[in-house]
């Protein structure tokens, strides 16, 4: 075979094996929101379950999604930033900042149910915080922690010398110029990130499982040490422990769930997008 | 005679183990442009960044010898960088606005360094703006993007941002080596004008733009001062055969 | 410029007249109130920076630490310690049994099948995306490759247990379609983002000249990318494989829903596997805090900590001899 007509059939195949893929995407997407849009009616969305799950709809798990979220963003996020700042404007090669940076790489690496398990070891059991939004939000924080790290530290790096320099020059202190110059420029990619550890946050079911997921609870919490349903914790159990739950159920609840995980995803790539041209004007 | 702004003595400079300035001996009086040339890499820069402390922000870089400013120590370890830099503003080789408005740019220093009220604070944009030829230009559009301003009128937009904490040395690194011949020479003119009020340091590979613009003129080859002098003297009455081969052209 | 000018650049400012009269002392460290201020914080935030940049190091010491607190009393338990090396696990049995050797092995082969799956997909993926789609094409797969990597774990769950099961119970004529086959198929579909985008950026970084030099000596394009591109980033390609691995290993929901969780020694794909991670999540909601299971569970635990570890520390490693090359 002359080298012409092997190259035309490897490319072949290798466009076969990337639209593959695509196929592979679309077909998830289509069996999910195929079946589970139709379930989306008012009352799926604004009531409780009933009679064992089998009807109503999953208004708590969303709202318990609502909160672990909100509490994920908040330990994580200034965490983050400041662990990113630190890194980017003020650490020297020293033993701790090859430390820090060696921890970071490692919590990304760390699998969602070990996360799961220390939370029930440490939040739930020895800080005493019982299965709860606060230490399921802690444990969910832990694991974006990585996430917003390093989309922080690029956005932070992304931000010229030049802004630094001028405004050091113009007797500005290193705390002022990072204040008021460095992290303004580098909001966008920080809130990319954050979107993005965010959507993360929202899809997880492992590390919630043990610190704050409930199979059923019909009602809102009242405090941060409430336990709540979540939407992907609702998906994991009606879909292997109620067997006689319609299959819009489960459809319905996983199209919430993608609607928000992958909304969120766009939000954060349709963000990056914009600000991207608006610093080329 | 005027008096004497900032003086070196024996300064040196390190980069961790490579020595970047080596023994420079250098007088700048006040309210004269004083030009530093030299092929890249010769260490004028590095000099002009020691004279506001910019090279404190590169790690292991440390400095030995005695820089004065109006006699006062710079590198004392009494010295208020903040209060040196706001002595001794800066202009930079590429122009680096901030991505603010036009006014924010300009009252940005000022607003850091405690001015408050709004008044003084339109008065020191208005007249840093004027100082820097750009207020006729920009006086409408004060609250647009600095960053839409052509690339000459943005270096004016940070010369005026350095006047606007009225220094009384002005730093210029090469300050034109960015900018079309036209804006080039616009801030030619402009340094001229300020050099009234300023005393003015300007790093230039630009031979034309030393002679056109500065009183005297310092010669660096590989971290030495070789010669400096009044700039005729420089330009047509060499002492040093390395300054004459690097006005004639001779280093390529 | 106008001589009014003159005075408006040397009227004295408002910080000039807060500082010490003496004008030979110009430069002396300044004592107003609000530097002060300043001052101090800003020797604070540095600490407070510090402070929080070193959580994460914390973090990764007490994860450690919990896990082994947690696990140690197993291993001091002279009934079930030896019982860790036996063939099966039999957690609520009397005696209770707690043989890993099935749930690692469950584990490897659900990872094992994954990756034969998506390391030539992904890597494909990767050289059409870098080296033969067009800009326009490029730019319209490699976000929608990214939109796998966006599906929850629980969601691709779902759709192995509801959809891909029955095809594969149908297609094999098993009597279940929740098997290891099912779980890798799942698992190999969360593992291509990674491996193709991080084999991309490695191939993309393959500088320029290189593709040029070869087709100058009369190479096709297909013949430059295997002779020349591919084993040029390889180290890349590599360190994206392992950080796939290291995906398949961790990943939870989806195993713990699609391969039947029996926790034997699998002979074929075909059969039912149960995994480290299934095992946590299925078993830990159901234990007693303090007794053996639970603790043996953490035991599970630490084993996967340390795989994931050593995989995750191989690819850092690999990754960064890539950079020092470059």
């Amino acid at each position: 075979m002359s080298p012409k007509v092997t190259e035309k059939i490897a490319f072949a195949t290798l466009r076969a094996i990337a639209f593959f893929i695509v196929l592979c995407l679309a077909v998830v997407l289509w069996d999910i929101f195929s079946k589970g849009l139709p379930a989306l009616t008012w009352e799926f969305i604004t009531e409780n379950p009933r009679r064992g799950m089998t009807e109503g709809g999953i208004f708590p798990a969303i709202v318990g999604t609502f909160y672990l979220v909100l509490g994920t963003i908040i330990f994580a996020l200034p965490i983050g930033v400041m662990t990113a700042i630190y890194l980017v404007e003020y650490a020297k090669e020293s033993w701790a900042t090859r430390m820090i940076r060696l921890a970071v790489v490692n919590l990304a690496g760390v699998p969602s149910v070990v996360f799961g398990l220390f939370g029930l070891g440490f939040f739930v059991l020895f800080l005493g915080f019982g299965v709860s939004i606060l230490a399921g939000s802690l444990t969910l924080a832990l694991m974006i922690l990585p996430v917003i790290i390093t989309t922080s530290e690029e956005a932070l790096r992304t931000v010229p010398r030049g802004y630094r320099e001028a405004s050091l020059a113009l007797g500005a202190t290193k705390l002022q110029t990072i204040l008021f110059i460095v992290l303004p420029n580098a909001m966008p990619g920080i809130l990319t990130g954050s979107i993005l550890g965010v959507a993360r946050a929202a899809g997880e079911t492992a590390p919630i499982l043990l610190t704050v997921a409930a199979f059923f609870l019909p009602r809102l919490p009242n405090s941060i040490f409430d336990q709540v349903m979540a939407l992907p914790y609702h998906l994991y159990v009606i879909a292997t422990q109620v067997p006689h739950a319609d299959q819009s159920i489960p459809y319905g609840t996983a199209a919430v769930l993608m609607i928000l995980v992958l909304g969120l995803n766009l939000i954060a790539i349709l963000l990056r997008t914009y600000f991207r041209r608006m610093r080329k004007v | 005679m005027s008096k004497i702004k900032i003086e070196a003595e024996n300064l040196k400079l390190f980069y961790g183990d490579f020595q970047a300035l080596k023994n420079i001996n250098l007088t700048m009086k006040e309210k004269e442009v004083t030009a530093l040339i030299g092929l890249s890499g010769c260490g004028k820069s590095t000099f002009l960044r020691c004279l506001n402390r910019m090279n404190d922000i590169i790690p292991n870089c440390h400095v030995e010898g005695k820089l004065t400013f109006e006699g006062e120590d710079i590198y004392h370890p009494d010295c208020d960088v903040v209060a040196l830099r706001k002595k001794v503003g800066m202009v930079f080789q590429a122009p680096n606005p901030f991505p603010k408005t036009v006014y924010e740019n300009v009252a940005y220093a000022p607003k850091l360094h405690g001015t408050k009220d709004r008044a003084s604070l339109d008065e020191i944009v208005e007249t840093s703006l004027k100082q820097a030829a750009l207020w006729d230009e920009v006086k409408d559009r004060l609250h647009k993007p600095a960053l839409g301003l052509s690339g000459g009128q943005q270096q004016r937009l940070c010369i005026a941002r350095a006047l606007a904490i009225k220094p009384e040395v002005l730093l210029m690194d090469e300050p034109t080596s960015a900018l079309d011949p036209i804006s080039t020479l616009k801030i030619e003119e402009l340094i001229r004008e300020l050099k009234q009020h300023y005393t003015i340091i300007i790093v230039t590979h630009n031979m034309q733009q030393a002679a056109r613009v500065s009183d005297r003129t310092a010669f660096f080859l590989v971290g030495d001062l070789v010669e400096v002098d009044d700039t005729e003297v420089i330009f047509t009455n060499p002492k040093d055969q390395r300054t004459e081969d690097y006005i004639t052209g001779r280093f390529g | 410029m106008s001589s009014n000018q003159d005075n408006v650049a040397f009227s004295s400012n408002q910080e000039n007249a807060e500082e010490p009269g003496d004008k030979q002392k110009k430069l002396l460290k300044n004592s107003s109130r609000r530097r002060k201020a300043w001052d101090i914080f800003e020797k604070l935030s540095e600490g407070v920076l510090f402070v929080s940049a070193f959580l994460g190091v914390i973090t990764v010491i007490l994860i450690f630490l919990f896990l082994f607190k947690e696990a140690v009393p197993l291993f001091l338990d002279p009934l079930s310690a030896p019982t860790l090396t036996a063939k099966n696990w039999y957690p609520i049995s009397n005696p209770h049994i707690f043989g890993l050797w099935p749930l690692i092995a469950g584990s490897l082969i659900v990872t094992f099948g994954a990756i034969l799956i998506s390391v030539p997909l992904g890597i494909g993926a990767a050289i059409y995306l870098s080296m033969v789609a067009s800009p326009k094409v490029r730019e319209i797969l490699k976000p929608t490759i990214e939109v796998l990597a966006g599906i929850p774990s629980v969601v691709l769950g779902f759709f192995g247990l509801v959809v891909l099961a029955p095809w594969i119970k149908d297609f094999f004529g098993l009597s279940t379609g929740l098997t290891a086959l099912t779980g890798s198929i799942t698992l190999a579909l969360m593992a291509l983002p990674t491996i193709t985008s991080i084999s991309e950026d490695a191939i993309s970084s393959v500088p320029r000249k290189y593709m040029e030099a070869s087709l100058s000596m009369g190479a096709t394009r297909w013949q430059a990318i295997v002779t020349v591109i591919v084993p040029a980033a390889l180290s890349g390609i590599t360190a994206s494989v392992m950080l796939g691995i290291g995906r398949a290993i961790g990943e939870t929901m989806t195993v713990l829903m699609v391969t039947g969780n029996a926790a034997i020694i699998p002979g074929t794909m075909l059969e039912p596997v149960r995994t480290m991670t299934a095992t946590i999540a299925a078993e830990m909601g159901e234990v007693a805090r303090g007794s053996e299971h639970y603790h043996a569970l953490f035991v599970v635990g630490v084993v996967l900590f340390l795989m994931t570890f050593a995989v995750n520390y191989i690819a850092d490693l690999v990754s960064r001899r890539m950079k020092e090359v470059e």
